[in-house]
């Protein structure tokens, strides 16, 4: 009893027995609805409809099932669920037709009009279509399941776990599968309980900077005379970027409840979630998990009978990047412009509207839950030492597979873009993988074997950052796409501190003239010193890493910034301004049209011979007749610098 | 009190007292734009009162006096860090002193003359805001090309009036101060407060014609 007292908080068996008995009402009734649907012998069709799902067609493979159903008279239920993060594959839909005699089975690319098909072909006539899967999701004799192909069987999943495979909007089906049973389980022991389990899995904060979690709280903790208050930084900016969005749509609880633990664990009795408006589904979605949260008595006062009050609420913000700051987030949470401020104090010393507040990512409060169900040590049997547990990145840009991953940390990232996300495509060479978005660095080949943690990123010049990854092939031009974050972090400097706000201007605009061919000796120099000064001088985050980019790609691929400034040349012949698109006489074929008829500027002609030219006068250099020249021929090719394509006369009659 | 050694002189301060101000009071200059004296909750966004503490370059705003804090002033990297910002702000600053107001009374000038340097941002392509007056505000001019955006304006008139007429406006490289009123405000007034304009470093702040202080 002594010790119970110390904590500070009243512990004795009658509070526990309540607390089992309520949640025990509340995760048997989940339990019953879960039977009832397992055991309802109708046909089951999961689609995924998070916002990248809707985005490419789903509400309207949806429907279409829909009508097929209810035109041909079948019975089957429409499951509603989030996103699994296999991009490549979307519009998804997984069916289980326990009748037909075979397993679950994920549909790929799911048209509207694949969607009739399937009701009419599988569900109405028992025929899978196996020409159009993409494996059986359990393991079986019949049919090749998708735990064969790495993409599915690489991965780990501890905080994606139930993302595609619960209805975000129904708390019942989170709670069937052991949800919240971590927030009553820590509801019957002290507080520091919840911190110790935190402290001890060594999770680091998944925002970027790699902080401990469990530290981060305990600071807040020893804030003894302030009241507290938790929040949610779910304000993901990143260009490329996109788990915290997909885990707030896909399983919006698993985060509520990391949230309510934190809350727990350091005495706060209100938590926030910041959600950047840009996100109506994400919102939505939170805001629907709140209120069912609500009304079963998870969350709002006397939780569960234990004696704790937590409220929740939704932030918008505006979409200004800068506001996934801590200190910036908390000056707009207070309706000033987001500007970061000078840490120390912390917002643990003093946040929002002076309380003691803890800001944590998405993933960070998502990891918690599992953490405190299965232990501490449990969460360090995956990842290195230094970073425990998993990662999560959004793996974009030229990989066959892209999408959301979710990875023990120290997997390479060989294994993470060649294994599990199928490498390349179009056989070509891989150049350079851009992580950590605008505040990283791209890493070129020979880090491939340089395993995904914290620390050794940052070693090799990257950070782990939220957990954005480009993936760029060999027709990727580095100043270019140093050029493209630059631009972005530019825009997004909040505009207070003189290396940010000028500083990244100017290193825009001599990424922006080497581009164009206007570069000029010392360029090089005046851009490293510009990058080592902001990256030295800047006020906040965002500024001391927004030279990132131009820092790597200069230390990896310094020969392509001499070739644009000595040669005007870009040996990836990817700028406009240094490249030009020519057609080989000897591959073209005679009569054929394709590039003439899509080339909105008229520039393609037909030579003496039948064959075909560019006028380079009049080429934008989109690249569209490259696009549709025939495989057959593959005549088109781009040349940099401009001057070495080939030059072809226009016929004078036509000139005419 | 305590002491603090600052390059070679032993200064004495309150435990927990700015050391930028510090330094200031007891003669050593440091180049400043945003600190505001006393201020709780320094700006530090001018980026230029560099020191070096423990071998790394800190801004002084930023940092309390504490028992035996050894502080130089006068380092490689703080004067590359230094320059590097008088630089960037000169690459967004219209020179024409002879014109100027401020001529003679200039933070800027000021500086330039303390870190040895010249009123041209070397090397830096320079970049004027046009149309470079922005008005805005009921009775406030201000030139956004003098402007070195070091926010003191906002501060004093939050300070005074707990509302600032004056405001950060627009993001990244075009940020500028800029008159801010709710619609719903009574409309405002020329009171004969002019903290924002007193306290400008460059004078970029003007009462508009016809308005007298």
């Amino acid at each position: 009893m002594k010790k119970q007292k110390e904590k500070g908080k009243k512990l004795n068996p009658i509070d526990n027995k309540i607390i089992d008995e309520k949640f025990g009402a509340i995760f048997a009734e989940a339990q019953r609805r879960k039977k009832e649907r397992q055991n309802n012998s109708i046909p089951k069709i999961h689609i995924g409809l998070s916002t990248c799902g809707i985005a490419a067609g789903a509400m309207e493979t949806k429907t279409a099932f829909e009508e097929t159903l209810s035109q041909r008279g079948i019975e089957a239920q429409i499951h509603c669920v989030g996103c699994i993060g296999h991009c490549y594959a979307e519009p998804w839909v997984i069916i289980e037709n326990s009748e037909s005699g075979f397993p679950p089975i994920f549909y790929p690319q799911v048209t509207a009009g694949k969607a009739k098909m399937l009701t009419k072909l599988y569900l109405e006539e028992g025929d899978p279509r196996l020409e159009h899967i993409l494996g059986a999701m359990e393991e079986n004799e019949m049919i090749p399941s998708v735990w064969e192909f790495s993409r599915f069987s690489k991965e780990k999943r501890i905080v994606m776990d139930l993302c595609g495979k619960i209805d975000p909007d129904d708390i019942n089906e989170y709670i069937a599968e052991d949800g919240y049973s971590s927030w009553a389980k820590a509801l019957k022991s002290p507080p520091d309980e919840v911190l110790k389990q935190v402290l001890g899995s060594g999770l680091r904060g998944r925002g970027g900077a790699g902080f401990l979690t469990g530290k981060k709280w305990e600071l807040a903790l020893k804030q003894t005379h302030l009241e507290k208050i938790v929040i949610c930084n779910a304000d993901e900016g990143d260009p490329g970027a996109y788990m915290d969005r997909t885990i707030l749509e896909s399983n919006p609880h698993q985060v509520l409840e990391g949230l309510a633990l934190c809350a727990y664990a350091i005495g706060a009795h209100k938590a926030l979630f910041y959600v950047r408006a840009e996100y109506p589904l994400a919102v939505k979605t939170i805001q629907n998990a709140i209120s069912q949260a609500m009304e079963s008595g998870i969350i709002g006062k006397d939780i569960l009978g234990s004696g704790f009050d937590l409220e929740m609420d939704v932030f918008q913000g505006s979409g200004a990047f800068v506001c996934g700051e801590e200190t910036a987030l908390i000056l707009s949470m207070e309706g000033s412009r987001g500007m970061p401020y000078h840490r120390p104090p912390y917002p643990a010393e003093r946040g929002f509207q002076g309380l003691s507040t803890v800001i944590n990512n998405v993933k960070t409060l998502a990891a918690v839950p599992p953490i405190l169900k299965n232990g501490a040590s449990w969460y360090r049997q995956t990842g290195t030492p230094e970073s425990p547990g998993t990662a999560i990145f959004s793996v974009v840009g030229n990989v066959t597979h892209p999408g959301l991953v979710e990875i023990p940390m120290g997997v390479t990232l060989r294994t993470l873009i060649f294994d599990i996300c199928g490498g390349i495509p179009d056989k070509k060479k891989f150049k350079a993988a851009q992580i950590g978005g605008p505040s990283g660095g791209c890493l070129p080949e020979e880090f491939l074997d340089t395993p995904i943690d914290f620390d050794s990123l940052i070693e090799a010049g990257a950070m782990m950052g939220s957990g954005g990854m480009v993936v760029l092939d060999e027709d990727t031009c580095m100043v270019d796409v140093a050029k493209y974050f630059l631009d972005f972090t530019q825009k997004e400097s909040c505009g207070k501190c003189t290396f940010c706000r000028i500083g990244t201007w100017h290193l825009l605009s001599i990424l922006q003239r080497l581009t164009i061919g206007e570069g000029q000796e010392g360029d090089i120099e005046k851009l490293e010193q510009l990058s080592h000064d902001i990256k030295n001088g800047s006020l906040c985050g965002l500024g001391k890493t927004a030279p990132n980019p131009v820092l790597t790609s200069l230390k990896y691929f310094r020969e392509e910034y001499e070739a644009h400034i000595k040669e005007g040349c870009c040996p990836a012949a990817s700028c406009r301004a240094l490249s030009a698109y020519y057609i080989d006489l000897d591959k073209c074929a005679r009569g054929c049209d394709a590039c003439v008829g899509c080339c909105p500027v008229d520039a393609v002609f037909t030579t003496s011979n039948r064959k075909k030219g560019i006028d380079q006068q009049l080429c934008v250099k989109c690249g569209e007749c490259k696009v549709h020249c025939p495989p057959d021929y593959n005549a088109i090719f781009r040349i940099s610098p401009a001057h070495l394509a080939p030059i072809i006369e226009r016929p004078k009659e036509e000139n005419q | 009190m305590v002491q603090i050694l600052v390059d070679n002189n032993i200064i004495e301060a309150e435990n927990g007292a700015n050391l930028l101000q510090t330094c200031l009071e007891n003669g050593i200059y440091i180049p400043n734009l945003c600190y505001l004296n006393d201020s709780q909750e320094p700006f530090a966004a001018c980026r230029l009162c560099f020191v070096e503490i423990d071998g790394h370059p800190v801004a002084a705003c930023t940092q309390k006096v504490s028992e035996g804090l050894q502080v130089q002033t006068d380092t490689s990297a703080v004067r590359s860090l230094q320059k590097t910002a008088f630089r960037l702000l000169l690459s967004v600053h219209e020179i024409k002193c002879k014109e100027c107001s401020a001529n003679k009374r200039c933070d800027l000038q000021r500086i330039a003359k303390f870190l040895k340097v010249g009123l041209k941002p070397k090397g830096l392509e320079i970049r004027l805001k046009d149309p470079g007056l922005d008005s805005g505000h009921p009775y406030l001019i201000v030139d956004q090309n003098r402007c070195v955006l070091c926010g003191k304006c906002v501060q004093v008139c939050l300070q005074k009036h707990g509302h600032s007429y004056l405001t950060f406006a627009k993001r990244g490289f075009d940020t500028v101060i800029s008159g801010y009123i709710e619609p719903d405000d009574i409309p405002l007034t020329f009171s004969g407060c002019t903290l924002c304009i007193d306290i400008c470093p460059v004078m970029a702040i003007s009462l508009k014609e016809g308005i007298k202080s």
